[in-house]
């Protein structure tokens, strides 16, 4: 079932940029506005954000994660970093590495 | 005439003439609007909703563009346990990012309610703490509120459910309000230890499950949480699509909670400091996926209209119009998604 709800309708999590515009959701965006900034926040349409061909690259290029764990592609924490950055958003878990690490 | 295939609720399969759809349609809409006194759907709208419930191919899908987030309850209990899939809930939480592109995940226990993550938060904790460093995608932590839980003998409380039908009236509501106190300083206390372990975010699920004192619980938890930790979002997924008044008086700021709808519902989280709302509509197993989708798109409609916050819509086994089995056909599901998102205009499942 799960699988049905993200083939037929989902963002296609870190296959797409549906990771990001959750995050915005959970800042209280609504899915068009959340949609709109995580694609000025990317410099890219909004079209691209389910395409996974589109971002694929736009994900390498940003280092942000995909689904494919390549040698020096980002994971986990590191691409937080990343996304916190560049959505300008506060992500929970970063701070608290920042703090653990002395950063 | 040519017959129809579709679903009932209960998920076996229908075959109904054109006519019964399309008055299955008219009935449903007409249901929802009567029940919480909401617009019914248009003809544009009801013709629409017909074009994806008789569309001849097995899975439709949302229009490109129109794709939306997901989110879920009982996150890492899907794969490990529903599946019996031997896996650590690390590796399910992983399998949902990189193999099933999930947009969010959620991190659970198998005891999946607030009260009993108290003895083993630090366990929690810690497995949270590791999520977060191997994850991209958002990790939220969940359970339910659960009032039952705190009910004689498992709990301090009176037990509402037999005073009540003894006709103890003062007694049970005086043994909810106790409740509640309980239930707020376990959510509380849980939700701040997931926060402060890096959650993403805190899923309340099935809120309202035990009546109108579980929401109260709920929404005052959600307030404190919202004034401690600002960033942090809170989705609240509600158990139904009317809230039970077990105790009837019970009022969230000034107003009475027993008897709201989705589209009251939502607005009573908002002022409470919820980010996502999570709207409930119960499928009619008896009925069918035209009857149910109707009425489960009226609800989204007026929900969505009047909401300042996403409303993702539940859309597991039973709720949302997806029929009442552990195993739901795939195309009743992708009708109901479409429909839901492109009539009912929801922001998420």
């Amino acid at each position: 079932m799960a699988v049905t709800h993200e083939s037929c309708a989902g963002m296609g999590g870190i296959r797409g940029a549906g990771d990001l515009v959750f995050r915005m959701e959970l800042q209280g965006y609504k899915i068009n506005d959340a949609k709109k900034y995580v694609a000025e926040k990317l410099h890219c349409p909004v079209s691209y954000l389910a395409d996974c061909a589109e971002m694929k690259d736009l994900r390498e290029d940003l280092n942000i994660g995909t689904t494919q764990v390549r040698p020096n592609a980002g994971i986990g924490m590191q691409t937080k970093f990343r996304i916190a950055e560049i959505l300008d958003i506060p992500i929970n878990s970063v701070e608290k590495f920042k703090k653990e690490a002395g950063i | 005439m040519d017959k129809i295939l579709t679903r009932y609720g209960d998920n076996y399969i229908a075959e109904l003439t054109p006519e019964e759809i399309r008055a299955d349609i008219e009935d449903g809409t007409a249901d929802a609007a009567d029940r919480a006194q909401i617009p019914p759907l248009s003809k544009d709208e009801m013709d629409y909703l017909y074009e994806i419930i008789t569309c001849p191919q097995k899975i439709v899908s949302v229009v490109p563009g129109k794709e939306v987030v997901v989110s879920f309850d009982a996150g890492t209990l899907k794969l490990s346990v529903r599946n019996g899939i031997p896996l650590d809930r690390l590796q399910a939480i992983l399998t949902q990012e990189r193999a099933l592109a999930s947009d969010s995940i959620e991190l659970c226990h198998v005891d999946y309610s607030y009260k009993p993550i108290k003895p083993i938060i630090s366990e929690e904790r810690q497995a949270m703490e590791q999520a977060q460093l191997l994850t991209t995608l958002p990790v939220l932590y969940g359970a339910m509120p659960n009032m039952g839980l705190y009910t004689k003998p498992d709990g301090p409380c009176e037990n509402w459910a037999e005073l009540l039908p003894a006709g103890k009236i003062p007694e049970a509501r005086a043994a909810q309000e106790e409740a509640i106190e309980h239930a707020i300083r376990d959510i509380v206390f849980v939700a701040s230890g997931m926060i402060e372990s890096g959650a993403d975010g805190i899923n309340f699920d099935t809120v309202g499950a035990s009546g109108d004192a579980d929401v109260k619980a709920s929404l005052e938890a959600v307030r404190i949480l919202k004034a401690k930790y600002p960033t942090t979002g809170f989705e609240v997924g509600m158990a139904g699509e009317f809230n039970l008044g077990m105790h009837g008086q019970l009022a969230f700021d000034d107003e009475i909670i027993a008897g709201l709808y989705p589209h009251q519902q939502v607005k009573m989280a908002e002022r409470a400091g919820v980010s996502i709302f999570g709207m409930a509509i119960n499928t009619n197993s008896s009925m069918s996926l035209a009857w149910n989708l109707a009425r489960v798109v009226t609800f989204a409609k007026a929900t969505v209209a009047v909401a300042e916050i996403p409303v993702h819509a539940n859309v597991g086994m039973g709720v949302g119009g997806v029929p009442l089995s552990i195993i739901p056909s795939a195309d009743a599901v992708s009708r109901v998604d479409k429909a839901l998102i492109e009539i009912g205009g929801v922001d998420g499942l």
